[in-house]
């Protein structure tokens, strides 16, 4: 048994592995992959909010330009949209800088991230919101203004409390979904979790223990995740009637 | 880059970037992997290497407020040109290619291409000697060029860091590579280069090698250039770059 | 589908108009000239990306059919590795998997020399093996949970009224439970198949020559940021939209 565990260079993977060798880097790494995805998990959000409400109620224009958006994002690869929204982000932000007299503007790594992962997350929130506002009985909406309750405490007090059961699986998805792609900003150099495992890793020699370490640490996030949205699904359905079978 | 005067409509995200800061500060970049001796990471994150040590020397020198950034290898002169950093400083031959996005400063230090295969293997720095074989190259070197127009026979497999190709190397997924001798002499007496040894030197072409390993700066960024040449000639001439040489090497690499 | 009809209102029309404006001025101010040299390059890239992706669907959801199955009905000792799998999958990058098999094993190989020598090994030293292994697990992952679902979302009454007509069981599975199963999961096998398409660059990161690598190689070559990437994502929009219409016809007919 330790003779396989050598062979697959696990046997030193304990002292490797310790928060004093590259078990800090891997930490320091997650820390950043999860800022990183809980920015572009709420930048997501707010898009995903206008992207839904637009589509159901906005002008022809709007609607329009919202599908291109949603469709053309949805179908190019994340390698290439993050690529692509890196640089042009960069860019045109120094060129507003300059042109408004300033110098150049520092670009934090983790705050690109969060803007290129939210472009990105922003699509699918659209999509996922607007199927849960949809699914929202419109009489519930009707009865609101009814009463002459002004739009934006329809969409606070009403359309986002009730819709919030339907669009909670969704959401929890496209969550796992945004840890996962922090992964592919190890191609553009941020110190995320891949990278920093990929850099221990080749450092050491030691791919097994870090890739693995790294696997365990992503499943970690991912079932912590699956126990938290479970709970807030079940508060977001207090008081319903059971929904068992309908979204699942 | 016009593309972006268009698109300048769609800023209103701008303010997500604004970690406006104190631009004094000169961010150097590095290929974000280990590339030894120049430059490795240790397990608190920390940089170290011949590079490190001479860009910290030559910041020094040039009395500049140096941090050094790392930054994905292939994307490093967009980086550059999109002014993520300031300059460049990750063992980039001066080329004439290259000279058409960015500037250099004059070269610190300069080694000669080599071929790295197998022990066993029977193999020369010729191109028919690589003929039918597998050449591991990293992407956007000057080894890649040179590969591409000298060994047209031979399989080329384009790498995104030299460490990647030294490790397939070492797996037998590769029949040799091409890459800077310095790099190479440390590798194949490491631990893990063992299985493999430095074939020899190929033959010079120096539009495609270039004239040495400079400092990238963005076009018409004079004042850091002037500066790090300043530097750079500062340390030559008062000896630091030889005291850090030799603690690394036991020849001049200039 | 989007009749001619629908298109032609007056906003479209001006949309339209903006486009093609666009891309002429694309056409015209951007740099194109590279496209020429590297035409046969990105042809052997873009049949790289197809096939590697038509391979691994396709494998991929020959394995998700007994990943499905083992959840919904299989006894503990076949769906408890099953779940693990799927969630495994499921709970980690496709990348860190990609470059857990191919430099995990790559550093494995060199201990084993009968490896080296053996008949396999022209294959394994290869990159493609370990991207379409990566890319099959994954959408046999995926898709093995998706699998799970349709298999039990077949109505209990049909399987009994198969039942009781004394019908065996694998017959009963050929001819009512799997053709029903496939019928709930078409219509997520078309976006599941693009999620596919979309995660096909990564094998680029292994050496693996796609119409993604293409495009960086020209970009390490020529230093053009923005016109690689721009017509790269051109060309997966292309294939998106070709396997999402692809899909419907075969839904409808």
């Amino acid at each position: 048994m330790t003779g396989l565990l050598e062979l697959l260079g696990l046997g030193a993977s304990a002292e490797l592995l310790s928060l004093s060798g590259w078990g800090g880097n891997l930490l320091r790494g997650l820390v950043n992959s999860l800022q990183i995805a809980f920015g572009a998990f709420g930048m997501g959000l707010v898009i995903g909010l206008f992207g839904a409400y637009g589509k159901l109620y906005g002008g022809k224009v709007t609607r329009d330009l919202l599908a291109i958006y949603t469709t053309v994002i949805r179908a190019v690869p994340e390698l290439v949209l993050i690529l692509i929204l890196y640089y042009v982000g960069s860019d045109i932000i120094n060129k507003i800088s300059a042109a408004m007299g300033g110098g150049r503007v520092e670009i934090n790594g983790v705050a690109a991230g969060i803007w290129v992962l939210g472009v990105v997350q922003g699509a699918y929130a659209t999509e996922v919101l607007r199927g849960a506002i949809k699914a929202v009985p419109t009489g519930q909406i009707e009865a609101a203004k009814s009463y002459g309750m002004p739009a934006f405490m329809i969409m606070r007090r009403v359309t986002i409390p009730a819709m919030m059961s339907f669009a909670v699986p969704g959401l929890a998805n496209l969550w796992l979904i945004a840890t996962k792609d922090t992964a592919l900003l190890a191609v553009v150099g941020f110190n995320e979790l891949t990278l920093e495992t990929r850099q221990a890793a080749s450092s050491t020699r030691a791919y097994f223990t870090f890739f693995l370490a790294a696997g365990a640490l992503y499943l970690m996030v991912t079932l912590c995740s699956g126990v938290v949205f479970a709970r807030i699904e079940k508060w977001a359905r207090r008081g319903q009637p059971s929904l068992k079978g309908g979204t699942a | 880059m016009k593309l972006t005067s268009l698109l300048a409509a769609a800023t209103a995200a701008s303010a997500l970037f604004a970690g406006a800061a104190a631009a004094e500060q000169v961010k150097i970049g590095i290929a974000a992997e280990p590339y030894p001796p120049f430059a490795a990471p240790d397990s608190s994150g920390n940089w170290s290497g011949w590079e490190v040590e001479i860009i910290d020397a030559v910041c020094a020198a040039a009395e500049l407020d140096c941090v050094i950034t790392p930054v994905a290898w292939d994307g490093i002169i967009p980086s550059l040109t999109g002014q993520q950093i300031d300059a460049i400083m990750a063992s980039m031959s001066i080329t004439e290619e290259r000279m058409k996005t960015i500037d250099f400063t004059d070269p610190y230090y300069n080694t000669p291409a080599v071929i790295v295969a197998d022990k066993s293997m029977d193999i020369e720095p010729t191109p028919e000697s690589l003929a039918g074989k597998i050449l591991g190259i990293q992407a956007s070197t000057t080894h890649q060029a040179y590969a591409q127009a000298h060994f047209g026979d031979a399989e080329l497999k384009v790498y995104q860091t030299q460490d990647e190709a030294n490790q397939d190397l070492v797996a037998g997924r590769i029949d040799a590579t091409q890459a800077d001798s310095i790099a190479m002499a440390d590798f194949v007496n490491s631990d893990t280069g063992g299985c493999c040894e430095i074939k020899g030197a190929v033959a010079d072409d120096p539009a495609i090698l270039g004239r040495g390993v400079g400092a990238g700066v963005r076009k018409g960024d004079d004042d850091l250039r002037e500066a790090l040449n300043k530097g750079i000639a500062a340390i030559l001439a008062d000896g630091t770059h030889e005291k850090i040489t030799a603690k690394y090497f036991t020849t001049s690499i200039y | 589908m989007t009749s001619v009809k629908a298109l032609m209102q007056p906003h479209r029309i001006v949309m339209m108009l903006i486009f093609a404006a666009l891309v002429v001025w694309c056409a015209l101010s951007l740099r194109w000239d590279w496209i020429p040299q590297y035409a046969p390059l990105a042809l052997e890239g873009l049949w790289t990306t197809i096939w590697i992706l038509a391979v691994s669907t396709f494998l991929g959801f020959l394995l998700a059919v007994p990943l499905g199955l083992a959840q919904a009905i299989g006894p503990w000792y076949l769906s408890i590795p099953a779940r693990t799998f799927c969630t495994i999958i499921r709970g980690t990058p496709l990348l860190l998997q990609i470059w857990l098999l191919y430099y995990g094993l790559g550093s494995l190989f060199p201990q084993f020399p009968w490896i080296r020598g053996s008949e396999l090994w022209p294959y394994l030293r290869q990159a493609w093996p370990y991207a379409v292994l990566a890319l099959t697990l994954s959408y046999a992952g995926y898709e093995g949970e998706v699998m799970r679902g349709a298999f039990s979302g077949v109505a209990k009454g049909q399987l009994e009224a198969a039942k009781s007509f004394g019908m065996p069981r694998f017959t009963m599975f050929r001819r009512i439970w799997l053709p029903q199963a496939v019928r709930n999961v078409l219509p997520t096998l078309g976006g599941e198949t693009i999620l596919q398409l979309k995660a096909t660059p990564l094998v680029a990161t292994i050496t693996v020559v796609d119409i993604y690598a293409v495009s960086s190689r020209v970009r390490s070559d020529t230093f053009i940021v923005y016109e690689p990437l721009l017509l790269l994502a051109l060309v997966y929009l292309v294939i998106a939209g070709l396997i999402a219409l692809a899909f419907r016809r075969f839904e409808q007919g």
